[in-house]
């Protein structure tokens, strides 16, 4: 074998093989007898198709097909190439790397103390010292109470994303009360199993399936990023990727002075792409809030064609508004008519002593079918039972 | 199954010469996956974006080893029934009531109606039941459900199929698999581990050259070196949804029909061209004149 060194190729195979596990590659002992089969099977191969052959039998994945060549490069040329793969894989038992995230936004003796701005963490999450993953949990529950202002990093950006997932599952599914012909239904379709029975001489011998068909409800985002919410915007844009998701009938729009409509952006596959893109939109305007009047430009433009009487609108503003609250309330109302429920959310509302006394809040509130604080990820996460209920 | 101890056929090189001489430009990577595949009797599954080809490896791979095809085209719900085997009722039914006029006894009609006259082969039945082992392509699997995935992982196992009425249908040959999938769904790590894993980019400006000059030799060199540039830079451009080789392929014969013998000689007819390589309404959008001009301008 070209490529093998003088000294046992077998035991220089496993320990390639065992940098690839180390690398996360799913390479089991099946695996590793199919690449010594491999090797033992052709002497004349050169390197190239060696690297080529071990390539295709132990690659899994596109990410794994990509890494491979280097792997091998740094394994057989014996650079001694330890570990290749950064943070990356903190999903394959990177367990350790966890905490070092949190370090960044929290304090570093010890994890559930990290008190919110607020004040909002009581004291209540016991913390510390009894093992690795205990102090990962505990630090983990006090990132999803930290105020979503302190939100930066990527991961954080990914849980609020998975929490707006289950949001947008739980407004989703709605099952309806009729009954519809289905292959894969729950319930003997008897009316239309008789009838094809008549095509066989009156014998049953298809079974047809009905179910009730889900009825999603449809999504309206809107999304308040003036000045006084810049904070919150990161987070809340993240948090309305999720929502959105793959669902194609959702909408989203942002607003300060003007309304802007941001469904593709928010769509494009891209994480990282679509929230530079966001940022982008989001941070182009700057100043005032106009809710009202954005409000007014939506009923007018988009409301015939986003709304129907499925729809449950999410509007994200902490109600800081310098138009007239008598214009606000008027838009909410007409708003309120055009879909089935109408949610705000309010970063404000979680802070202590905060009441809703803002003009424009004040005006607000009769229209509103639910009012909710969406300071912190704990706070996003317990909206789902009030979602699901809507 | 018999063992898999004959001694591997593994000149990567030879395979590739000849998926060349049949018109399929593969990548080494690709060729020696292929013979390894052949070689171990293992599943391979290819990955890639939509439109490097990976349907097409199949049909190669049948035309080189000259042996069947067989298809089965995955989609949402598809089920045992579609994929393996299915009881054809009616003819059954016909059998059972000619058969009752002459008084034939129900074991009896029942032995007559279980055989496999009345099994309606699916793909995958099909597959195991050749003399000669066919090429089975089994298309898009991500956009099967999990359940039958796991199925798919049982048959490629053992390469058997029970059928309870008829018994246990052992694989007459081993089939050579093909899997392709478009990532639309995560795979299980299960099935990846039982196959062979290829991934295929899309072909740089020297492949995608020989296989346009492969499938359309009749076509002017000069005009396919254009065509080919462009769609390169085209692919680096901000696209929804890049050009595949069939799209390339696709565009060169609306060219040729265009009578166009160079790119930059109408404009207009090769902006009005391009909705054979874009095709989505943002793409056709994004892909303006001024952007038409500057990559022709590049290439030219």
């Amino acid at each position: 074998m070209a490529t093998a060194p003088a000294r046992g190729p077998l035991a220089r195979l496993a320990g390639f093989l065992s940098l690839l596990r180390l690398n996360g590659f799913a390479v089991g002992i099946a695996e590793g007898q199919a690449a010594a089969a491999f090797l033992a099977a052709g002497p004349a191969l050169d390197r190239r198709a060696v690297r080529l052959g071990l390539k295709s039998l132990l690659c899994g994945t596109q990410e794994q097909w990509e890494r491979f060549d280097e792997l091998f490069e740094a394994w057989w040329a014996e650079r001694g190439m330890k570990q290749a793969t950064p943070a990356g894989s903190a999903r394959l038992g990177g367990r350790p790397s966890l905490p070092k995230v949190w370090d960044a936004v929290l304090p570093s003796d010890a994890g559930g103390k990290a008190s919110g701005p607020m004040g909002l963490l009581e004291g209540d999450e016991e913390t510390a010292g009894e093992g690795e993953g205990r102090l990962v949990a505990s630090r983990r529950e006090a990132r999803s109470r930290t105020d979503l202002r302190r939100f930066t990093s990527p991961e954080e950006r990914a849980e609020a994303e998975r929490i707006a997932e289950r949001l947008a599952q739980a407004i989703r599914h709605r099952l309806s009360r009729r009954r519809r012909p289905s292959r894969r239904g729950r319930e003997p379709d008897l009316r239309r199993s008789l009838r094809r029975s008549l095509a066989q001489g009156g014998e049953p011998l298809e079974l047809l399936l009905r179910e009730r068909p889900s009825r999603p409800a449809r999504l309206v985002l809107l999304l308040d990023v003036s000045g006084s919410m810049q904070p919150y915007a990161r987070p809340f844009l993240a948090f309305l990727r999720g929502l959105l998701g793959q669902d194609l009938r959702a909408e989203a729009f942002l607003f300060h002075t003007r309304l802007v409509r941001i469904t593709e952006a928010v769509r494009e596959p891209d994480a990282l792409r679509a929230m530079s893109r966001l940022t982008l939109l989001a941070e182009g305007f700057g100043g005032g809030t106009r809710i009202a009047a954005c409000l007014k430009d939506f009923n007018d433009r988009h409301a015939r064609s986003a709304l129907s009487s499925r729809c449950v609108v999410v509007l994200l503003s902490d109600g800081y508004d310098t138009d007239e609250p008598e214009a606000l309330a008027a838009e909410l109302a007409r708003l309120k008519r055009r879909a089935r429920r109408l949610v705000w959310l309010n970063p404000l509302l979680g802070w202590r002593d905060y009441a809703p006394v803002a003009r424009g809040m004040a005006a607000a509130l009769p229209h509103v079918d639910h009012f909710a604080t969406a300071h912190s990820l704990a706070s996003l996460a317990a909206l789902e039972p009030e979602l699901a209920r809507l | 199954m018999q063992e898999r101890s004959h001694p591997m056929n593994l000149d990567f090189r030879d395979l590739q010469a000849r998926l060349d001489a049949v018109g399929y430009v593969a990548e080494e990577s690709l060729a020696m996956a292929l013979t390894l595949a052949v070689g171990l009797q293992r599943p391979l599954l290819l990955e890639g974006e939509a439109g490097v080809g990976k349907t097409e490896v199949a049909r190669a791979l049948s035309e080189v080893l000259d042996t069947r095809l067989i298809r089965l085209q995955c989609y949402e719900g598809l089920d045992a029934t579609s994929a393996l085997y299915e009881w054809n009722y009616r003819r059954q039914l016909l059998a059972i009531r000619a058969h009752e006029a002459e008084g034939l006894s129900g074991d009896a009609l029942e032995r007559h109606v279980f055989t496999e006259d009345y099994l309606l082969r699916r793909p995958l039945l099909e597959a195991i039941s050749q003399e000669t082992p066919p090429v089975l392509l089994i298309d898009e699997i991500d956009r099967a459900d999990e359940e039958f995935e796991a199925y798919l992982l049982e048959v490629l196992a053992d390469y058997r199929i029970s059928i309870p009425e008829l018994g246990t249908i052992e694989a007459r040959s081993i089939p050579r698999v093909i899997l392709t999938s478009n990532g639309t769904r995560a795979l299980s790590d299960a099935l990846r581990r039982r196959c062979l894993y290829a991934w295929i980019e899309f072909p740089d400006e020297a492949k995608e050259l020989a296989i346009l000059r492969a499938r359309l030799p009749e076509v002017e060199a000069g005009l396919l070196r254009q065509a080919v540039a462009f769609v390169q830079s085209l692919r680096r451009e901000d696209l929804e949804k890049k050009p595949g080789v069939a799209e390339t392929l696709d565009w060169v014969r609306a060219l040729t029909g265009l009578r166009l013998p160079a790119l930059h000689d109408d404009p207009a007819a090769v902006q009005a061209s391009l909705v054979c390589l874009l095709k989505t309404q943002a793409d056709l959008a994004a892909v303006t004149p001024e952007v038409t001009a500057r990559l022709v301008g590049r290439v030219a």
